[in-house]
């Protein structure tokens, strides 16, 4: 940093009003630094430039104006209304995580509406947002749609409390939609009447997402959009969409990037067939392919002229066997991501790592997560032969009935450069299935090797070794899950104590209690969060952490039938705004 | 203790094998619409909570046994549930039973296996069915139920409502004149009526305890729809709200309702009358004690 600028920020810091203070805008004027910093996007990075020294801190609110917030009850609509008066984009997370996973009860909170009517208020021109994991209802939708004549783009992410109807109301009254992304929520299905929202005069789409909602569209409406839509880049259909539609709607979009298919089976004639062939051969740019409902090997075959420029592969809803998914990634030598069910077994993760060398992010969903059937699925044999033939692989989720410490000793071994290594082996609290032992070397390698390991899921037989393996070696570690894992408060204290960057821990059915809790005091405060759920954790322990750290709040849900001293659902955030004022009964903030 | 049993053996029972003693309780109360009418018996409960328990004598890994309790509450299966009974029973109060836990943790023939059984009954599944768990996205675990071969079908349903349990609402319901309340989840009902219905069996109000009905008033109760919520009963139901005033069922949409109630009151109808009624006098802080 430049020694001048160094000496006039310690003078500004310390007064605002000095003669010092302009002094360092003769060096540096505002209009150069705000320009400077409009070039800065990361929000990190504009965190960081914030605390630099009071000009900088103001030339920073004036040029943000994508604004994310990682934790809606982290900070209130005023206080961020009073800080950024120019935002066009919003990125807003509400829920704890394992709100998807149904442990998070209805009507628990984030809901967005409150948001909404700041923004309407202090940001009139807002074109984008972004939400995961927040409640919002059809109201809400209808005052979005109507409050921002400039809206561009809408993106819910796992996110309740809406329906149908309120797409409706975006269809029709936002006239400059580029993007509707609508992926996994939990929402109300009344019908695909909502895509026939769109005026004729919609031409500005360029994505279009409503693969997770169920109801018929009308197939008219969308060929014609889909035809207006000249700049339209990413299609991601639902199941309705049949075969023969989707070879009408590829003649009229062969410059998509990424494409979701409907349902991929359907009695084609040979012309139909030959037509939909040609159809994918024509769309030259296509990075990313997902859907593929019921896709069977009489109809991949299709696929296999757009392989070659594929980059994701994304076939976690199609139940392929391994030769079905060996065919496919033979002609996909360019996979960088490729996401499969558990039905392609072993075999076919082998031919993944002899035919995709570029692989970077792998997941493997289970079929069948509730045993129900005599089904295989994956072992560490599959995981294993993708590390020996993706020496790049850095993402992997992977779920599964039985793995070896000496397996993952070996794959982290071959893939040293893991980020992200999400390991789900589905049976709690299961072993080495050949040594009988916990799996605490498997994870305590996967520490020692990865060194650039960001986010870590551990599953399986885990004592507290695990967790002391975890403190010690994961220096890089930011977001840890654990399910039925740990044997002492230890475990808890030693990742507490050690991971220095950590931001995010989430912690279902595991031994950790009042000891554990307490030793993060200092910590949770440098975190964005913390998830307890049926652990050791009492009233008395949380109420002390939340009159030790006013900063941090501490909620906590009981579950029925538990001794009125659990605190059997805790939640704990660091946030500028206070204790928030609209929990609802079952949730009780300390 | 908050535990309060309608007819419920003695006090301060605390938890031991109190979710047990509770669930063959609200058995017979027929509160859950989805329960198993073949609920294991109290023995079978305590030592067959899915994963094997450590505790040595008395761990039997009798994954059957897991149905009855999640059917009432939804229960999360937990650490704690690991444990043999004896150390429950023990230490009533016991909120840190760490030592025990790490025993059952550190078992290490954890774990459920079990063959794939399709005509056993959706109550006894056999696999220990654990809220939320595999982490899978509800939408992806939902799109299961869509791809279920049809002999599967009936299986994945139930394996499917399991992982969902909603987690429940309890709220707690006291009527007047009876001095133990009773325990109500409002995730299990979506409208008042089969709310009001559900209090109707509970408190078994058209035979009322406490109530001075002639025979023949209370078999023309047991035909006609709940009347706790049309005014035409000795009893209203009433409900305390978030701020602390209490208002009569039904006026609010459903899902405001959940949002803002904290706990019910089966109030005579006389006393009700100083209550707002259809109009909301939310500054007016009803005079009516909470039981």
């Amino acid at each position: 940093m430049d020694p001048k600028l160094k000496k006039t920020k310690d003078s500004s810091s310390n007064s605002a009003n000095s003669p010092d203070s302009t002094h360092s805008s003769f060096l540096f004027p505002d209009e150069v630094l705000e320009r400077v910093l409009s070039l800065l996007h990361s929000h990190k990075d504009r965190s960081s430039v914030s605390l630099v020294c009071k000009d900088w801190y103001n030339a920073e609110r004036w040029t943000r104006t994508k604004l994310f917030i990682g934790n809606c009850y982290s900070v209130s609509p005023e206080i961020v209304a009073r800080r950024f008066p120019r935002i066009k984009s919003v990125t807003l997370k509400g829920k704890p995580r394992f709100s998807d996973f149904n442990l998070v009860p209805q009507y628990w909170g984030a809901d967005v509406h409150s948001w909404l009517v700041m923004f309407a208020k202090v940001y009139p021109f807002l074109e984008e947002l972004r939400l995961k994991r927040m409640t919002l209802s059809d109201e809400s939708l209808k005052f979005l749609a109507t409050s921002f004549p400039g809206f561009k783009a809408l993106s819910l992410l796992s996110c309740d409390g809406f329906s149908t109807d309120g797409l409706k109301a975006i269809a029709t009254h936002c006239k400059n939609l580029t993007e509707l992304d609508i992926q996994e929520n939990g929402i109300d299905d009344f019908g695909g009447g909502w895509l026939s929202c769109f005026s004729e005069n919609c031409s500005s789409l360029e994505v279009l997402n409503f693969a997770s909602l169920s109801s018929d569209v009308s197939f008219d409406a969308l060929e014609k959009l889909v035809r207006r839509c000249k700049s339209l880049r990413i299609l991601k259909v639902n199941k309705s969409i049949s075969l023969d539609q989707l070879q009408q709607l590829l003649v009229q979009a062969p410059q998509l990037i990424e494409l979701g298919t409907g349902s991929f089976q359907q009695e084609l004639t040979p012309r139909q067939y030959e037509d939909l062939e040609t159809a994918f051969s024509n769309c030259k740019n296509l990075q990313t392919l997902s859907g593929l409902w019921e896709a069977t090997s009489l109809h991949l075959p299709v696929l296999y002229a757009a392989c070659a420029s594929l980059t994701f592969l994304n076939l976690s809803y199609a139940t392929l066997r391994s030769d079905e998914l060996a065919k496919l990634v033979a002609h996909s030598p360019n996979l960088r991501r490729l996401w499969v069910l558990d039905t392609v077994e072993d075999k076919g993760l082998e031919t993944v790592g002899s035919s995709c060398p570029l692989l970077e992010e792998l997941r493997v969903y289970p079929a069948d997560p509730f045993e129900l059937d005599l089904h295989h699925g994956v072992t560490e044999a599959g995981f294993l032969a993708v590390s020996h033939g993706c020496r790049k692989l850095h993402y992997v989720l992977y779920f599964c009935r039985q793995m070896t410490n000496a397996a993952v000793a070996t794959i982290v071994q071959n893939c040293p450069d893991f980020t992200h290594f999400r390991l789900c082996i589905m049976n709690p609290g299961e072993p080495d299935y050949l040594t009988n032992e916990p799996m605490d070397e498997a994870f305590g390698a996967v520490v020692k090797t990865c060194t650039n390991l960001q986010r870590l899921a551990v599953s399986g037989l885990l004592t507290d070794l695990t967790f002391e393996y975890i403190g010690r070696y994961a220096k890089n570690l930011e977001t840890l899950s654990v399910a039925f894992a740990g044997s002492s408060d230890r475990g808890m204290q030693c990742v507490l104590q050690g991971c220095p960057k950590l931001r995010k821990l989430e912690i279902r059915d595991s031994p950790f209690g009042n000891a554990a809790l307490l030793s993060g005091v200092e910590k949770y405060e440098t975190m964005r969060s913390l998830w307890m759920s049926a652990c050791n954790v009492t009233m008395s322990a949380c109420r002390l952490l939340a009159k030790d750290m006013p900063r941090l709040n501490v909620e906590v849900m009981r579950d029925e039938g538990s001794d009125d001293r659990q605190a059997d659902k805790v939640y704990v955030y660091r946030s500028v705004a206070g204790p928030r004022r609209d929990a609802p009964p079952f949730v009780l903030t300390l | 203790m908050e535990n309060t049993l309608l007819g419920g053996g003695g006090g301060g029972g605390g938890i031991s094998g109190g979710m047990s003693i509770v669930s063959r309780e609200e058995n017979n109360m027929a509160m859950s619409s989805d329960e198993s009418s073949s609920y294991p018996d109290e023995s079978e409960l305590e030592l067959g909570l899915g994963l094997s328990l450590g505790g040595g004598a008395k761990s039997k890994s009798k994954p059957t046994a897991t149905a009855g309790p999640w059917g009432q509450y939804a229960r999360i299966l937990t650490a704690k549930d690991f444990l043999s009974v004896v150390s429950t029973k023990e230490s009533s109060s016991s909120s840190s039973s760490s030592s025990s836990v790490t025993k059952a943790n550190n078992n290490p023939s954890c774990g459920v296996k079990r063959t794939a059984e399709p005509s056993s009954p959706p109550g006894r599944s056999g696999a220990s069915q654990v809220v939320g768990w595999p982490p899978i996205r509800t939408y992806r675990i939902q799109s299961l139920v869509n791809h279920a071969k049809s002999p599967m079908t009936e299986e994945i349903t139930s394996a499917v409502d399991k992982w969902l349990l909603k987690a429940s609402l309890f709220v707690k319901v006291n009527m007047d004149g009876i001095p133990i309340g009773r325990k109500v989840d409002l995730n299990a009902h979506s409208c008042y009526e089969t709310l009001s219905q559900t209090l109707d069996n509970m408190f078994k109000l058209s035979v009322a305890v406490g109530a001075r009905r002639s025979n023949a008033e209370e078999q023309v109760v047991m035909t006609r729809p709940s009347r706790l919520l049309n005014g035409s009963s000795e009893f209203m139901l009433t409900y305390e709200d978030k701020e602390g005033d209490w208002m009569l069922v039904g006026d609010v949409p459903w899902e405001m309702f959940l949002s803002s109630v904290k706990r019910l009151r089966i109030m005579r109808t006389a006393e009700a009358n100083g209550l707002a009624p259809r109009s909301h006098e939310r500054n007016r802080r009803q005079s009516i004690a909470p039981v």
